[in-house]
């Protein structure tokens, strides 16, 4: 096996691979972040059978926790199975922070949360955020100190989908980015390395102080979203709510009872970004 | 045989095993002992708030509600919070305890 | 570079003695951590390790496990409460089994103890009532094609699990511990005849009537254990179930020896424990008994038992996990796992069983390329 180790945000990986080519695109696109001494989780890549290692090879992610069902991936894609063989521990192993299913950007030491189901544009447009004024917190998990409510980064690469990939690759030319793997079960995907300041600055905190649940291709409408329906639906994108128990409970009805949240459709970046920017004057 | 359901005694969870917290139109209830967070509208927290620590059936806590609350027809009433009561102890926020 | 080549030593090594992690650098935790996390004994360590020195970068994996396993601990006694409100009104004992069993009457083998699906024992005449009970109150089946439906009510020890469709919690019913198929086999009557009351979990009685759940006897709590260590399966789980049984082992001496220590060497438990193994014998369980004393005295004592050389076969087994957290040992594995299938039906049926499973399998590839 061979083995590269990673800190992103508060979390620590050892990644473990029976082939060398997904762990040298890791070592790559995560140069800039620490190692780790002692990591939070464990992921293998792992072919599914002897024969598979070499013949049409086929990983299985496997790790600390696993989906018992879990699709193996085509070796091309190994890098993707990483990245989810990561996501899983996160999202059903850790409990230090409230998982939220998020993404989130940081400006004048303020985070803005945006979640929604896939295919809303969360990540894309923390992305777009990040090379646009603001800090890339994180495209995939917004975690919340349960404590305090403050929202901790967890910059991971950008994992962007089919059309995003193009308008990110227009959109700056000093970006870094992974390989293009087509037709993955979510599609075509590339990842781009997180904006320098987001990597370096990726211990620094920020209190929430707007909620947005964006949806992609509809025209521009914002809506408020009233703090039981914001609550119902965070519980919905959080991974570890439940297993917090109490302390869950309290974080997540301190952060709908103190940060505004508001519904934003949007058929476009560039609009997005300026009601983005407008909702950010008025409120936080 | 079973009794009429208007007839059930209920006990609430005592007071230090929910946390309620009223957010708009609706109140969240963080129950201790499973761990789960009830959504509920009115008149839920009104129910439990009423119960206090005491064994009541329907039309006793009818009574005992119609004190703060303007219930309107006082048998329908009775009716509409027998149906509360048992909903709430499928829940398991309150418990029956007819005997 | 952690050992790849290790196997799970360290994890028994550091249950047995706390103190054996001092000498544990980064490499040494890594490996520990993760086959912990394998073996589903990360709860169980994070409280035993209390109080040990440690980098905080463990400290803080075993908060979190800690955090977790009280959250399971709390899910489970929830759900024995609700299943004993499903069933008011059943007049026959409902015992908890397993790991509930362990939180709810507060033993030493529930501390962080994983639990995942709520185990419960019924007397068999009453499974229709108490499956139609547990219908009524919101559980479902988990969906089963029939032939696994037809086998498990012809030939099992329980029920096809039900999953509650709010909580999304599943119940597994049994009427005995092991397979109707299996060759030991428990007196169920005696088990339920002689299970006590437990009062932690039961809610406010209904209907004039108290909800009383109830537990094994201190001794069938230990053969229970027992029989799903060594006479059912393929030991997956083993090493968990090893250290479940040794608490249980302890938690009987302590009772038993008045706060003394347990003797030395425990072969000797024969007349500490003749209750035990009396009850033993009752259940047809006396030879699992006295391997599970073994290897339990072997892992988790420090003054150890005399391995047979089948013992060892047991113990390659039980610790067939590396530094990565892979299971290693392929052969030995395969070997337990006919064994399982062995050890739950007879010759004819077992043909029978693989045949029918290997056709649906095929049925289902073929329809899966159509």
């Amino acid at each position: 096996m061979q083995e590269f180790r990673l800190t992103v945000g508060p979390a620590s990986f050892r990644l473990l691979s029976e082939w060398k080519k997904p762990l040298n695109q890791m070592r790559e696109l995560y140069a800039e972040y620490p190692a780790a001494d002692i990591p939070d989780f464990t992921v293998r890549l792992e072919a599914v059978n002897a024969l598979r290692r070499f013949i049409r090879p086929s990983a299985a992610i496997n790790g600390d926790y696993m989906l018992p069902d879990a699709a193996p991936l085509p070796i091309e894609q190994g890098l993707l199975a990483l990245e989810m063989g990561m996501n899983l521990q996160m999202a059903l192993g850790w409990r230090r922070q409230m998982i939220l299913h998020a993404s989130a950007a940081e400006r004048g030491g303020k985070a803005l949360i945006m979640t929604g189901e896939s295919g809303s544009g969360k990540s894309t447009l923390s992305a777009l955020l990040g090379i646009n004024g603001w800090r890339f917190m994180g495209d995939e998990f917004a975690l919340i100190d349960p404590v305090n409510g403050e929202a901790v980064p967890y910059p991971r690469l950008i994992s962007l989908k089919n059309e995003a990939i193009t308008a990110m690759q227009d959109g700056a030319a000093d970006i870094r980015f992974g390989p293009l793997m087509k037709a993955t079960p979510k599609g075509d995907i590339r990842h781009m390395v997180p904006p320098a300041d987001a990597i370096a600055q990726m211990s620094k905190r920020a209190n929430p102080a707007l909620i947005l649940f964006p949806r992609f291709g509809h025209d521009p409408a914002i809506r408020d979203m009233p703090p039981s329906e914001t609550f119902m639906r965070l519980t919905q994108a959080s991974t570890n709510y439940v297993a917090l128990g109490e302390q869950g409970f309290e974080a997540l009805t301190g952060l709908v009872q103190n940060v505004p949240a508001r519904a934003l459709d949007y058929r476009s970046g560039e609009e997005a970004m300026e009601l983005v920017e407008k909702l950010w004057e008025e409120l936080a | 045989m079973t009794a009429s359901p208007e007839k059930i005694r209920y006990r609430a969870e005592p007071s230090g095993a929910l946390l309620i917290r009223p957010l708009d139109a609706m109140t969240l209830i963080y129950h201790r002992a499973s761990g789960i967070t009830h959504m509920v509208t009115e008149p839920v927290p009104e129910i439990l708030e009423a119960m206090a620590g005491d064994a009541l059936d329907a039309a006793e806590l009818a009574t005992r509600l119609s004190e703060t609350f303007d219930l309107g027809g006082a048998d329908d009433a009775a009716a509409i919070i027998a149906d509360r009561l048992a909903e709430l102890a499928e829940l398991g926020l309150v418990s029956a305890v007819r005997g | 570079m952690s050992n790849p080549h290790g196997d799970a030593s360290i994890l028994v090594d550091a249950l047995r003695d706390p103190e054996t992690v001092r000498q544990l650098g980064s490499d040494g935790w890594t490996a520990l951590l993760a086959i912990a996390r394998a073996e589903q004994l990360i709860g169980s360590l994070a409280y035993r390790l209390e109080g040990q020195p440690m980098p905080g970068g463990v400290a803080a994996i075993l908060e979190d496990a800690r955090l977790n396993a009280e959250y399971q601990r709390r899910s489970a006694l929830w759900e024995a409460n609700r299943a004993a409100a499903a069933l008011a009104g059943y007049d026959g004992k409902v015992v908890l089994m397993k790991g509930t069993a362990y939180v709810a009457a507060d033993m030493k083998a529930g501390i962080g103890r994983h639990i995942g699906d709520l185990d419960i024992m019924v007397a068999e005449g009453d499974l229709p009532l108490v499956e139609e009970k547990l219908l009524a109150a919101g559980w479902e089946w988990v969906k089963e094609d029939e032939y696994d439906d037809a086998y498990y009510r012809e030939h099992m020890h329980e029920l096809p699990p039900l999953i509650h469709k709010e909580r999304d919690r599943m119940i597994d019913v049994h009427h005995t511990i092991l397979p109707k198929t299996a060759r030991p086999k428990p007196d169920a009557e005696a088990m339920l005849e002689d299970a006590v009351p437990v009062n932690t979990v039961s809610p406010e009685p209904v209907e004039g009537r108290a909800i009383s759940l109830s537990i094994f006897c201190p001794e069938d709590m230990v053969l229970h254990c027992t029989a799903h260590l060594i006479a059912d399966g393929e030991l997956d789980g083993g090493l968990r179930n090893l250290w479940d049984f040794h608490c249980l082992i302890e938690a009987m001496f302590a009772s038993v020896m008045d706060g003394n220590e347990p003797p030395d060497p425990i072969w000797v438990h024969d007349q500490t424990l003749g209750p035990l193994y009396r009850r033993a014998k009752q259940h047809d369980l006396e030879a699992a008994l006295r391997r599970a004393v073994r290897l339990a005295d072997y892992c988790f004592r420090t003054c150890k038992s005399e391995l047979a050389l089948s013992d060892r076969l047991f113990l390659r087994r039980l610790l067939a996990r590396n530094g990565y957290g892979q299971p290693t040992r392929k052969l030995t594995r395969l070997g337990f796992y006919i064994r399982s299938h062995w050890l739950r039906m007879p010759p004819f049926m077992l043909a029978r069983h693989l045949w029918t499973k290997w056709r649906m399998g095929r049925k289902k590839s073929a329809s899966d390329a159509g």
